[in-house]
């Protein structure tokens, strides 16, 4: 039995579709993530698996029980992060998971051992007695991922666990989420719109853009399923206006997009097409700036399935305003 | 400082103050309901009080006093009479609260009245409340003045102009007051009690709620196990401990301000602690109900005064609600506060026991009990 069964689940808000026909499967013990940029419905997704929001249409069965007609045997299976911070901040550390141990029936003789050996693994023991008020966006967080795991559950949803953190603290939640896992055995579901989270987190991830679920596989496997292996990226001045077609035209080059004054050219063999565009640069005049190349991420990934790039929505309608301060 | 940037501020709070239609009409039109409600809550004529007839007399002399007393009751319906045949049945009652006075004719009244010897009727007030039993007594005093009208020779083109009422002899109202006097502070504890317990109530169950909802901090709460009823009953709960705890500190330290006699009385304690318990759940699961799909902050912060006046005003805690107009007094029959100051009154004036209480009682808790239900109803336990 999948550990998440989800089966053309929809949402609707009126006439506003924000879930649309969504369907796939998490086996027990897999990291799964749900990648896409913000309002693609990731967090009405994950709402509506953890009962907290009624679906419209379809069916979602998690730890085999059906979120409308067994809610409550959802939540007794499921530890639950929400993108916001819900930790009291008027209460400690120890507080925090006392009550939820006791709103789970954890056993009065369990609890303060459970308690401690949590915070420990959570890296806040030395906190235990500190309001939470006190706390960085960090420590919460990781107050919260411990807060989940107080009674046990075999599920664990995260919705967008790092949104808001700084590097350090990101790097710390990735590291306590592998580890979780490794340890227990897991079964963790996580939104995100970073692809970096995603791709290093996660064996399997969906891409959702405007309610749809638009590929899924491992991030491998989505990286290789685009044509291209790598992307070279430059800024040029000077260039002419058939700059695009004769950057095409140069071999082993798949695709020429331009967003933001950067162009993107996707290719089989980055070092060659790096060597050629310089050398078509050079002989037209063209001058380039801030030249990479990389490997295909998953915002290429994103971008090869929905014509636009993660980060691009992620800033989405950014406007040109060079010319204000000209 | 810079006009411009004054005056970008004053505009960005307008518009918000302009898109909140809850905001607006707490501060606009409830208000004019507080004028109203105020207007009126004070000075009124008593009326429609109970008052109790204890008619011993046999004889045919107290049927002039009984005309004056029904004459009353029609207009202007000052008090509504119940005849008792037992005064210290009646006394009973007048210090459960049941009734507002007492008025005895003693059996040798129509005897004293023939023998000019001094008739009297006693006026046995419950002196807790000084403005209704001065509104009783001064009708007292003009049927007094009617049935001892001037003396007119008895010529026959001047029977026309005899009260039909007067008697052959003066009679005299003798006022009892079955209280040591009450002055006006102790008066006014029942409704400072029953007012701490409400600003408890609208903090705990109105404002922390909503607050806590408006920081995401439910949501956290809202995927565990918890159902409707846990929620509620457990934020209920938590809200009314609160302003149980306010609620004794209040009445003690009050009560000693006030002066209180035998405050310390444990039968006493004991069923004010009862009062103050139900009173505090009463008022959590009104103030919960209010609240209960509010989400913005402001609201409950925005009508906190208006609804404080309105509840506290028309209770009786600071004028009698029998000195209301009918639609002020209908009011104060669905306010909650009624009944609390009813029952604080009841045991702090007038020490009564269980009796004094227990109607009281039973409407908060079936008022709590209908309320809770509505609240498990309209709480929304998903997002």
């Amino acid at each position: 039995m999948d550990a998440i069964e989800v089966k053309g689940l929809t949402k609707r808000f009126g006439d506003f579709v924000a879930v649309d026909n969504i369907s796939f499967a998490v086996p027990q013990g897999e990291i799964f993530g749900l990648l896409g940029p913000n309002g693609a419905g990731k967090t009405t997704l994950i709402r509506m698996m953890t009962t907290l929001t009624p679906p419209s249409d379809g069916l979602a069965r998690v730890a085999g029980h059906d979120v409308r007609k067994d809610p409550d045997g959802v939540r007794n299976s499921i530890g639950v992060i929400p993108q916001a911070l819900t930790s009291d901040p008027e209460l400690t550390a120890e507080e925090n998971l006392q009550i939820h141990a006791k709103i789970y029936a954890v056993p009065a003789h369990e609890r303060a051992t459970l308690i401690r050996e949590l915070l420990e693994a959570v890296d806040l023991g030395q906190f235990a007695k500190a309001l939470v008020g006190t706390f960085s966006g960090g420590m919460r967080r990781r107050l919260e991922i411990a807060r989940g795991l107080v009674h046990s559950p075999k599920i664990l949803f995260l919705d967008e666990p790092t949104t808001g953190l700084d590097p350090v603290s990101r790097a710390n939640v990735w590291d306590m989420i592998e580890k979780l896992q490794r340890q227990s055995g897991l079964t963790i579901l996580l939104t995100t719109h970073y692809m970096d989270e995603a791709d290093k987190l996660c064996e399997r991830v969906a891409i959702v853009d405007h309610g749809k679920l638009v590929a899924l596989d491992t991030p491998t496997r989505l990286k290789d399923s685009i044509p291209a292996n790598e992307v070279v990226e430059a800024e040029f001045a000077g260039a002419p206006a058939n700059w695009r077609e004769a950057l095409a035209a140069l071999p082993q080059v798949l695709s020429v997009s331009e967003h933001e004054g950067v162009t993107h050219i996707t290719t089989q063999n980055g070092a060659e097409t790096l060597g050629a565009v310089m050398d078509l640069a050079r002989r037209r005049g063209v001058s380039a700036r801030r030249v990479t190349i990389h490997s295909t991420t998953l915002d290429d990934v994103f971008l090869h399935f929905t014509g636009r790039q993660l980060r691009d929505e992620l800033g989405s309608k950014r406007l040109d305003i060079s010319h204000l301060y000209k | 400082m810079k006009p411009y940037r004054i005056f970008a501020l004053i505009e960005r709070d307008m518009r918000k103050f302009f898109r909140n239609p809850a905001l607006m009409m707490a501060s606009m039109v409830f208000p004019l309901v507080q004028l109203v409600v105020l207007g009126y809550a004070f000075g009124g004529k008593i009326t429609k009080v109970q008052v109790a007839l204890v008619d011993k007399d046999t004889g045919t002399e107290a049927l002039p006093v009984r005309k004056g007393l029904n004459a009353i009751v029609q207009a202007p319906q000052t008090f509504r009479l119940s005849e008792y045949t037992d005064l210290p049945e009646a006394v009973t009652d007048l210090r459960a609260g049941f009734l507002k006075a007492v008025i005895y004719i003693p059996p040798d009244f129509s005897q004293r009245v023939l023998r000019n010897e001094n008739p009297r009727i006693a006026f046995i007030e419950d002196n807790t409340d000084t403005f209704t039993a001065s509104g009783i007594f001064e009708r007292m005093q003009q049927l007094q003045n009617s049935l001892n009208g001037p003396v007119l020779p008895p010529a026959s083109n001047l029977a026309g102009l005899f009260s039909p009422h007067r008697l052959p002899a003066s009679i005299d109202i003798q006022t009892v007051e079955v209280y040591p006097y009450i002055d006006y502070i102790k008066y006014l504890l029942a409704g400072s009690i029953s007012l701490s317990i409400f600003v408890t109530a609208m903090i705990g169950g109105g404002i922390t709620f909503i607050d806590d909802k408006a920081r995401g901090l439910h949501e956290g709460y809202l995927s565990t196990p918890l159902s409707k009823v846990d929620l509620v009953l457990g934020l209920i709960g938590s809200g009314a401990i609160k302003g149980l705890m306010a609620g004794l500190v209040i009445t003690v330290i009050g009560g000693l301000i006030a002066g209180i006699p035998q405050l310390w009385e444990p039968l006493r304690l004991f069923y004010l602690v009862l009062v103050l318990a139900v009173t505090s759940l009463s008022m959590l699961s009104f103030m919960f109900l209010l609240m209960v799909r509010v989400s913005d902050p402001l609201v409950p912060r925005a009508i906190f005064g208006v609804l404080n006046t309105l509840l506290f005003f028309p209770s009786g805690a600071v004028y009698p609600t029998a000195g209301f107009p009918v639609w002020l007094r209908a009011m104060s029959i669905v306010d909650p506060f009624t009944y609390v100051v009813e029952a604080l009154k009841n045991l702090l004036l007038k020490d009564t026991g269980f009796a004094g209480i227990r109607l009281d009682l039973a409407i908060l808790t079936g008022f709590s009990a209908a309320l809770i239900a509505g609240c498990i109803l309209l709480f929304k336990r998903q997002i």
